[in-house]
């Protein structure tokens, strides 16, 4: 028997809307390299889609509260992580997917983020399949995780390097949301 | 001939161009060997199965090595927008590639220049690159799944990761989606939207939908788009008219996922071998 649902996923409160800049990369893995940094020295960060004025193809920046961007250049640039530049928000910036689509298949569950999909088999956690998506590490991510336990396989935002690298994330901590709860 | 550019993913893979051969779930060309598991490689796998039955001759591949960064994209384009004007392609697909709006139109623009231009497939990557850089017109087919429907129906998304909210990836919004597509000039002439129902789309004007067999595990399974624009690209060069390969690429995709009796945990190695007892059962001739 299989169900559809659809839920909106938690958003983290947003930096205040005032005083919002933003820092651009060279490529989606340092955004995501850098997300990973600031987060976890608690700073309140979104990584967010760019102003069509910067956009070249697959872009993420990542939205800070404008009046701490000195000690967060700071302390990227002491990891080796400095951004291209650092841009006050003058218009709105796109958000990232934020609703999920489970799909019951009796022994498998599959979790759907924007374009891309992740299936694993309920009773051993194991990642059967990866589909959708159409940048170039989707074809590796799958490589690289399909036919490993979620807990074994690597993490996508560990390996992959663009948007389609990015929306595997969101669906393999969903997918984990949903372990957890089976 | 049809052409086919898209990526492998290994970094060391150099960019190379040839024909291809598919054998024992490995693609051939040059000296290489490259596992047929999806991505790319599944849409020449296909592509190759259906020019075997249709007698014509094989893909023509243009391939490099990118896991994401973005260097063999980058490697294809500048050999694209130099190369592209010597070969003689009747049929070009463009698929698993980095979206770059201005490599996107530096090759493109190579292409219109030419006398005789190549009918224009894309899919995966490149369709994102050729919506956001507001070419999609240029092209006589996109082959969307529906997410990526969403993502062309939404006139700000530069990526299906951005899709606002609003729009709905839910089958039964596909109509809607398709129109707004149109609507903001984010489609190709000809679309076949990959689901749960495939639909075949002139236009803005929804020539048919292809709803059976419905094999629920598909969904799942990597690689299943890229067969069925592997099957299109394969038809459509081989003459046939755009709307009715369509068609025909989506009843065999759909007949070749049945005849599997796939899983969600099965390869789509197993659909691809079963490609030609799916056009004999549907009696397409050559």
């Amino acid at each position: 028997m299989s169900f559809f649902s659809l839920f909106k996923k938690k958003i983290s409160p947003a930096p205040a809307k005032q005083g919002r800049g933003f820092l651009v990369f060279e490529n989606t893995s340092e955004v995501i390299r850098a997300e990973k940094l600031l987060k976890q020295q608690g700073w309140q960060i979104r990584v967010m889609g760019p102003p069509p004025e910067i956009r070249t193809g697959c872009d993420l920046v990542i939205e800070i509260p404008l009046m701490e961007s000195l000690h967060i250049l700071k302390q990227l640039e002491d990891s080796q992580n400095k951004p291209l530049q650092m841009v006050p928000v003058s218009s709105p910036l796109l958000e990232p997917v934020s609703i999920f689509q489970i799909k019951d298949f009796g022994p498998w569950l599959m979790v759907r983020a924007a374009n891309m999909k992740l299936t694993i088999e309920k009773q051993t956690g194991t990642i059967v399949n990866i589909s959708g998506g159409g940048c170039p590490d989707v074809p590796y991510l799958a490589w690289q995780m399909v036919g490993k336990k979620m807990s074994d396989a690597p993490v996508p935002s560990d390996i992959g390097h663009t948007l389609c690298g990015y929306a595997l994330q969101l669906a393999y901590e969903e997918m984990n949301r949903q372990c957890s709860a089976l | 001939m049809l052409g086919i550019v898209g990526t492998v993913p290994d970094k060391d893979f150099p960019l190379i161009c040839g024909p291809v051969s598919v054998s024992d779930d490995k693609l051939c060309i040059g000296p290489y060997l490259v596992p047929v598991n999806r991505g790319t490689p599944a849409l020449i796998a296909a592509a190759f199965k259906t020019s075997e039955i249709l007698g014509t001759k094989p893909p023509f591949a243009f391939l490099a090595g990118d896991t994401g960064l973005g260097r063999g994209s980058r490697e294809l384009y500048a050999h694209l927008e130099k190369k592209i004007c010597d070969i003689k392609l009747h049929t070009l697909v463009f698929h698993y590639l980095q979206p770059d709006a201005d490599w996107h139109n530096r090759v493109l623009f190579q292409i219109q220049a030419m006398s005789r231009k190549p009918l224009l497939i894309a899919d995966a990557g490149f369709m994102y690159a050729a919506k956001m850089s507001g070419q999609a017109g240029a092209y006589d087919l996109f082959t969307p799944d529906l997410g990526e429907l969403a993502f062309l129906a939404d006139e700000d998304a530069p990526h299906p990761f951005y899709t606002r909210g609003f729009i709905l990836h839910e089958e039964n919004q596909a109509p809607e989606l398709i129109n707004r597509a149109y609507l903001h000039d984010n489609a190709a002439k000809y679309m076949l939207v990959k689901g749960h129902k495939d639909y075949v789309v002139k236009a803005g004007t929804i020539l048919e939908i292809i709803d059976s067999p419905q094999t629920e595990a598909l969904e799942a399974i990597g690689g299943t788009g890229d067969t069925l624009t592997g099957i299109v690209s394969a038809l459509i060069a081989s003459g046939r008219d755009i709307a009715a390969s369509a068609k025909t690429a989506a009843r065999i995709n759909r007949l070749a996922g049945a005849l599997a009796c796939p899983t969600p945990a099965s390869c789509v190695t197993e659909i691809i071998s079963k490609i030609p007892q799916a056009f004999s059962s549907l009696k397409i001739s050559r």
